[in-house]
C-alpha cells in the first residue's frame, strides 16, 4: 500500500463519519497573508505550547507543598537548611533531575518570551488599527490573555517559594489587606491565615497548573478561530482591497512557514536556556518573611507596576477607626485598572470619535493614523518611565546615578513626558505624510546631478512605480465628524458637551497631510 | 635647526607637536604629584608607631586633624582601632581622592609596612577593634557554609544582594560587591563597620559565625553558574533584559526573512 | 472631500517574479540539498542531546570563552535541543521559500452581515421560542426561577468560607509581651546591651519555647532589628524616649508600606532603607519616613534591660506591625 492509497482509507474513514472533507478541502486552502509583523502572535501562540509541554514535565518532579523539610539533597551551600518542601523538590529538578535544570530554565525563558511578543503583538496590532471592526472582540480576548498572562507569570514564578518571590507574594498580600472592608478578610482566606500561611503555594499550584491554563486554551481558541473564521487583515498595497485577501495557501506554503516557526521559537527559547541561567533560586535561598535582598524586582512584565508603586507619593487617610493606604490602591490597582480598561475599550472610542461604523480589513500605515499612533507611543512612554522605576536600584548602581534622582525623575517624566511623545510623534507621522507625498509628486532623489544645457544644475529624480504610488496614496482620509449644535429641523441636539468633545477629538484625530491625486500628478507631468 | 625648519610645514607637523606637548605636560604633571613613599626598615614597635604617626601626620591629618579628633569633613579615628585602618587603608579606600558620597576601593595608596604601621599607631589612641588573627580567619576549618548562608541572608543580603553582588543605598551611596574580597578585609569590615555598614560585634555575629558567612561567600565567589552565563547575578532586571533583546530580537529577524521573497 | 478628488489607481497585483529554483532544475536541486544539510544539523543536534544525557556527568565543567565556566552537562543538553529544534524549523522554512509555490493567491472575503432574511427568520425562531416557553407569560415561575437560581448561586461562595479563619483581631497580635526576652536571629541566644557598640545592629526575635521550630507567619510579625546609637543621638518624644534603652531603639523589621524586610541600615546617615520601593525611614526620630511611598514610621518596641543586663521587651508592640488595614486604627 503506498502512503497515498493509505491516506485515502484513513480520510475515507474519517469522512465517512463526520463529513469532514468538505471544510477541510476549503480549509487547507484558506490564504494567509504574509508579513513579518503577523508572526508576532504565533510567537506568543508557540510560547504558550512550550510552556504547557514543559509545565507538565516540570510537574513530575515537583512537590507543590510549604510542610517543613531539611534540605538533604547535593547543594552544600544549603545543607542541614529548613525550606518548604516546593523550594526543596525545585532543587532537586535543578540539581539531581538530568534535563530537570534545563526545563525550568526553557519554562521561565519561555514565559518571558511569552510576555514579550503579546506585548510585541498588540503593538503591532494597535499601530495598524487592527482592532477595527469586526475585530474589537478578538481585541478585548486579547487584553484579557495580556492581563491572564501577566497572573501567570507571577503564580508560575512564585511557586518555587524563594527569597525573591516570596517577596513578591508579600507585597501582593499587602495589596490585598489594604483594600477597604475586605482586604484582612480577603488576605485569610487567601493564605488560610496570617502571612505567608501554608496554604497558599498548594492554592496558586492549582490556578497555575489546572485553571489558568483552561482559561487560555479556551480564550486563545476564540482567538484563532475569531482569526481564522473573519480571516486576517493585510497591509495596503496594490491589488488589495477591503474585499480580498492576497497571500499563500494553508497547504502546503503557510503549513511549513508556520510549522517551522514553532520549532524556531522552540529552538530559540532552547538556545537561551542553554547559555543564559534564569531564576537561579539557589543562590536566592528560602524564603522566610525575616530576609530581603538588595535588588528585589518582579519580571519584567510586573516591573511596570513595581516603578509606580515605587514612585507613588506616601497617601494614607486614617478616618473613623479606618485605614485606606491610597499610596498602594493607588498605583496598584486603580491605575492599572484604568489603563487597561481603557485599552480593552479603544477600538470603541476611537469609532465613537471617528463615527466609522464600516468594517476594515486593510491595516493602516501608522503614520497614516497620527493620532492614534501618537496615543500608543504616549502609552509606550508611560510603561516605560513605570519599568525604569522599577528598576531603579540597579540602574543606580550600574550607571553612578542615585536611587532618589531617578524616583524624582520618574516621579515627574510619568506625568511630563509622555504628552511630549504624543505631539513629538503626531509630528513625525505627519512628517512622513509630506516625506511619501513628496516621493509621489517629485520621485525618488536619485543623486545623480545633471547639467542643463543652458547652465542650470538639477538632481535627477527617478519616478515611483505606479505599486508605490498606490500603495503610499491608497489610505483614506475622512473628513472630521460633523456634530452641528442644531439638526436639521432647528431642534437642539442633545448631549452638547459630549458632542463638543466628541467633535474636538475628531478634528485632531482627522489632521493629516493631504495625499496626492491623480490631477496633481497630472499637473506635475505637465511641469 | 635647519632640518627641523624643512618639516615645519609637514602635515604631521601639527599632531606631532600636539602629542609631544601633550606628552611633556603630563609627565610633569605626574612627577610633580607624585607623594613619595618613605622607606622605612623599621623592626621595633615603638619605632613603628612613630613611623605611623609620621605617615598620618603627613597623608590623613589634613581630613582627620592632627590628633585625629575628626573635623568637619573627616570623623575621628579615636577608638576606631587597628583594623579599622588596615581595612580602610589595605583596600585603598583611605585617603580618599574623591570627596563624593561613597568612598571606592581601589589601589592602595600605602604598602603593606606604612599600613601596620598606620594601623599601630591608631591603635595607641584608644582601645578599638584588632586586626584578625590567624584563628579568626580559618574558615574553611571552622566555618560551616550553608549556615553562613543563612546568616548572610538574614544580615548581608539586604545591602549587599542575595550573591554579594553589591546594592543601592541611598543618595548614591551603594554597598560594594563582596566578590574578590580578601577574608580579613572581610571580618574587619564586620567588626568596625566601615562608612555606611553598620557594625556586627562579636557577641551578636560569633568569631565562629563570622567564618561561616566568610565560606559562604568564598563558596558563592567559586560557584560556577550553573545554567549558563549568569547575566551579573542582579535577579530578573537582566533576565527581562535579555529576553526582549536577544530572544525577542532572534525571532523577529527570523521572522523577517521567512516573510522574505527568495531569489 | 477627498472622494471629490480622483484618487490614484490600483495597478493590481504586481507581475509574479519567477525564483531560481522555478525555473532551473540545478537550482532546484541545490535548494533541495540546502534543505536536507539543515535537517541534517537537526539530527546533529538530536545526537547531541543524547550523548550529553547520557554520557557526560552532571558535574563535568568547561571553559567557554566570554561566558567562563560552564557546565558541559548542561550546555550540552541545552544546545543540543535549541540545535536539534531550530534547524527543523530553518530547514522547512527554506523548504517552503525556496520549492513551494510562491504564486500570491487572492481569496474573497465575504460580508459577514446575514441576509435580511435570515436574520428575520432567526429572530422569528426566538421569538416563537420565547412565547412557547411561556417564561413571558408566567410571572410565578419567572420569580421563582430567579430565586432558585440566585440562591444556589450563593453555595459556592459559602463552601469556600473554610479557605481560612477569620482575621478577628490577630492583625494586632505579636508573640512579644511584657518581658520576652530579644534573641539574635539566627542562633536564638539572649543579648545583653553591652553586647553592642555604637553603630551596631543586630536582627532578632521574641524567645519562645521551641525555637527550632518557629512559624513562618510568626516571624512574619516579630522580627525586630536592633539599632544602637548614642542616647544623644535621638530626636525623640520624651515617651518614645523612654522606650528605648541607653542608646538602643527597636523597630519592627516588617515595613509599614507592603511588608517587606527593612534592615538596610546606613550607619553615618542613621537611615533605614527599604529595598522593595526605597522608602527611607530616619530612626533618630523614630523610623519617621523621610522618602518613598510608605505612610508611616516603623512601630517601636519599647525595650529595658533585666537584672543582668539581657535585653527584654517592656511592652508588646502598642500598634499593629507590618502593611495597613481597613481595621487598624492607629496613627
Amino acid at each position: 500500500m503506498t502512503i497515498e492509497t493509505g491516506l485515502g482509507t484513513v480520510a475515507n474513514y474519517v469522512d465517512e463519519r463526520t463529513g469532514a472533507a468538505a471544510w477541510m478541502k476549503k480549509n487547507l486552502q484558506k490564504v494567509f497573508p504574509d508579513h513579518w509583523s503577523f508572526l508576532l502572535g504565533e510567537v506568543a501562540l508557540y510560547s504558550f505550547v512550550i510552556l504547557l509541554l514543559s509545565g507538565t514535565f516540570l510537574t513530575f518532579w515537583f512537590d507543590p507543598s510549604q510542610r517543613e523539610v531539611i534540605y538533604d539533597g547535593g547543594y552544600e551551600p544549603l545543607a542541614g537548611l529548613k525550606m518548604s518542601a516546593a523550594y526543596a523538590s525545585t532543587l532537586h529538578i535543578s540539581f539531581e533531575v538530568r534535563g530537570g535544570l534545563l526545563m525550568r530554565q526553557v519554562h521561565h525563558w519561555a514565559a518571558l518570551i511569552f510576555m514579550s511578543a503579546i506585548v510585541a503583538h498588540l503593538l503591532r496590532v494597535f499601530f495598524t488599527g487592527a482592532f477595527r471592526k469586526p475585530r474589537e472582540g478578538n481585541w478585548i480576548i486579547g487584553i484579557g490573555l495580556l492581563t491572564l498572562g501577566i497572573v501567570e507569570g507571577f503564580l508560575g514564578y512564585s511557586l518555587p517559594d524563594d527569597l525573591l518571590s516570596g517577596t513578591g507574594i508579600r507585597i501582593a498580600e499587602a495589596i490585598i489587606q489594604a483594600l477597604p472592608v475586605v482586604g484582612s478578610y480577603l488576605s485569610y482566606f487567601a493564605f488560610g491565615g496570617a502571612f505567608p500561611g501554608e496554604s497558599f503555594i498548594p492554592r496558586i499550584y492549582t490556578v497555575h497548573v489546572l485553571l489558568l491554563p483552561g482559561a487560555f486554551l479556551a480564550l486563545i481558541t476564540a482567538h484563532l478561530m475569531l482569526v481564522w473564521y473573519q480571516k486576517h487583515t493585510q497591509y495596503p498595497g496594490p491589488g488589495r482591497t477591503e474585499k480580498n485577501v492576497v497571500g499563500y495557501p494553508l497547504m502546503p506554503t503557510y503549513m511549513a512557514k508556520a510549522g517551522g516557526f514553532f520549532f524556531i521559537v522552540f529552538g530559540v527559547i532552547a538556545f537561551l536556556s542553554a547559555v543564559a541561567s534564569i531564576n537561579p533560586i539557589w543562590l536566592y535561598g528560602p524564603y522566610t518573611p525575616g530576609q530581603i535582598s538588595a535588588g528585589s524586582q518582579p519580571d519584567w512584565y510586573m516591573g511596570w507596576l513595581d516603578g509606580l508603586v515605587r514612585m507613588a507619593p506616601p497617601i494614607e487617610t486614617h478616618a473613623l477607626g479606618h485605614t485606606i493606604s491610597w499610596n498602594i490602591l493607588i498605583p496598584g490597582l486603580i491605575i492599572p485598572g484604568i489603563l487597561f480598561t481603557g485599552m480593552a475599550l479603544y477600538p470603541f472610542i476611537e469609532s465613537w470619535i471617528t463615527g466609522d461604523k464600516r468594517e476594515h480589513h486593510l491595516l493602516d500605515r501608522p503614520r497614516n493614523a497620527p493620532n492614534r499612533t501618537a496615543l500608543g507611543a504616549m502609552s509606550l512612554t508611560f510603561m516605560l518611565v513605570c519599568l525604569i522605576n522599577g528598576g531603579n536600584d540597579i540602574i543606580a548602581t550600574h550607571f553612578s546615578l542615585t536611587i532618589n534622582q531617578i524616583m524624582w525623575f520618574t516621579r515627574f517624566g510619568v506625568l511630563i513626558l509622555p504628552p511630549i511623545a504624543f505631539v513629538v510623534t503626531k509630528r513625525l507621522c505627519l512628517s512622513l505624510q509630506r516625506a511619501d507625498r513628496e516621493l509621489v509628486l517629485h520621485g525618488r532623489e536619485t543623486g545623480t546631478l545633471l547639467r542643463l544645457p543652458h547652465g542650470e544644475f538639477v538632481e535627477v529624480h527617478e519616478p515611483i512605480s505606479p505599486e508605490k504610488a498606490y500603495l503610499l496614496t491608497s489610505h483614506e482620509q475622512a473628513p472630521p465628524l460633523e456634530l452641528p449644535a442644531v439638526d436639521g429641523h432647528g431642534v437642539k441636539r442633545v448631549g452638547v458637551l459630549r458632542n463638543k468633545l466628541r467633535s474636538r477629538m475628531s478634528v485632531a484625530n482627522a489632521e493629516a497631510v493631504t495625499k496626492v491625486s491623480v490631477n496633481e500628478l497630472k499637473e506635475i507631468e505637465h511641469h | 635647526m635647519k632640518r627641523i625648519s624643512r618639516y615645519r610645514r609637514h602635515k604631521a607637523a601639527g599632531p606631532f607637536l600636539l602629542i609631544a606637548a601633550l606628552l611633556a605636560i603630563g609627565t610633569t604633571f605626574s612627577v610633580a604629584s607624585a607623594t613619595t613613599t618613605a622607606q622605612t626598615t623599621t623592626v621595633d614597635r615603638t619605632t613603628q608607631i612613630e613611623e605611623g604617626r609620621q605617615i598620618f601626620l603627613k597623608g590623613c591629618s589634613s581630613c582627620h586633624g592632627l590628633n585625629a579628633e575628626g573635623g568637619q569633613i573627616a570623623p575621628s579615628l579615636i577608638g576606631v582601632g587597628a583594623a579599622s585602618v588596615d581595612f580602610q587603608v589595605g583596600t585603598g579606600r583611605m585617603p580618599m581622592a574623591d570627596m563624593n558620597a561613597q568612598a571606592m576601593r581601589k589601589a592602595p595608596l600605602y604598602d603593606a609596612k606604612e599600613t601596620a604601621a598606620l594601623a599601630a599607631y591608631v591603635a595607641t589612641l584608644a582601645p578599638g577593634p584588632e586586626i584578625p588573627n590567624d584563628s579568626q580567619l580559618n574558615y574553611e576549618r571552622d566555618g560551616n557554609t550553608a549556615q553562613g548562608g543563612e546568616l548572610f541572608r538574614n544580615n548581608c543580603a539586604m545591602c549587599h544582594n542575595f550573591a554579594g553582588q553589591g546594592g543601592a543605598l541611598t543618595q548614591g551611596k551603594y554597598a560594594p560587591t563582596l566578590m574578590g574580597v580578601d577574608p580579613k578585609y572581610i571580618y574587619e569590615a564586620l567588626i568596625t563597620g566601615p562608612q555606611s555598614m553598620p557594625v556586627f560585634s562579636d557577641k551578636t555575629i560569633t568569631p565562629a559565625e563570622k567564618m561561616s558567612i566568610i565560606k559562604w561567600i568564598k563558596a558563592a565567589e567559586k560557584e560556577p553558574n550553573l545554567g549558563g552565563a549568569s547575566l551579573g547575578r542582579v535577579g530578573p532586571v537582566t533576565e527581562g533584559l535579555l529576553g526582549w533583546v536577544l530572544g525577542l530580537g532572534i525571532l523577529i529577524g527570523v521572522a523577517v526573512w521567512l516573510a522574505m521573497k527568495a531569489r | 472631500m477627498s472622494h471629490e478628488i480622483e484618487a490614484i489607481k490600483d495597478p493590481g497585483l504586481p507581475a509574479h517574479v519567477h525564483r531560481k529554483a522555478d525555473t532551473d532544475p540545478a537550482a532546484a536541486n541545490r535548494a533541495e540539498r540546502q534543505v536536507a544539510i539543515l535537517f541534517g544539523i537537526s539530527a546533529l543536534g538530536t545526537v547531541l542531546l543524547i550523548v550529553s544525557y547520557i554520557f557526560v556527568p552532571q558535574d563535568k565543567f568547561i571553559f567557554i570563552p566570554i561566558m567562563g565556566n560552564q557546565n558541559a552537562h548542561q550546555l550540552g543538553l541545552g544546545l543540543g535541543m535549541a540545535i536539534s529544534l531550530f534547524f527543523i524549523g530553518i530547514g522547512a522554512i527554506h523548504w517552503a521559500k525556496t520549492l513551494m509555490p510562491d504564486t500570491e493567491v487572492v481569496a474573497q472575503r465575504h460580508e459577514f452581515r446575514s441576509p435580511d432574511s435570515d436574520r428575520k427568520e432567526f429572530v422569528d425562531t426566538v421569538k416563537q421560542g420565547a412565547t412557547a416557553s411561556g417564561l413571558g407569560r408566567r410571572s410565578l415561575i419567572k420569580k421563582s426561577l430567579g430565586a432558585a437560581l440566585g440562591l444556589s448561586a450563593l453555595s459556592p461562595l459559602l463552601l469556600l468560607r473554610d479557605l481560612g479563619p477569620l482575621p478577628k483581631k490577630e492583625f494586632e497580635k505579636t508573640t512579644w509581651k511584657s518581658g520576652t526576652y530579644l534573641v539574635t536571629d539566627p542562633g536564638n541566644r539572649r543579648i545583653k546591651a553591652s553586647d553592642l557598640e555604637v553603630g551596631a545592629v543586630a536582627q532578632v526575635l521574641p524567645e519562645i519555647e521551641d525555637p527550632e521550630h518557629r512559624k513562618l507567619s510568626d516571624i512574619g510579625k516579630d522580627a525586630v532589628l536592633l539599632i544602637r546609637l548614642r542616647p544623644q543621638d535621638f530626636n525623640l518624644t520624651p515617651a518614645k524616649f523612654d522606650m528605648t534603652h541607653d542608646g538602643i531603639i527597636a523597630f519592627s523589621k516588617i515595613c509599614s508600606h507592603m511588608g517587606c524586610a527593612v534592615a538596610l541600615y546606613e550607619q553615618q546617615t542613621k537611615h533605614l532603607l527599604c529595598p522593595c520601593h526605597q522608602s527611607t525611614f530616619d530612626v533618630t526620630r523614630g523610623a519617621k519616613v523621610i522618602f518613598g511611598p510608605a505612610a508611616r514610621p516603623l512601630p517601636q518596641l519599647d525595650i529595658t534591660v533585666d537584672g543582668e543586663g539581657y535585653l527584654v521587651a517592656r511592652e508588646p508592640f502598642s500598634e499593629p506591625v507590618g502593611p495597613s488595614f481597613w481595621e487598624r486604627n492607629s496613627q
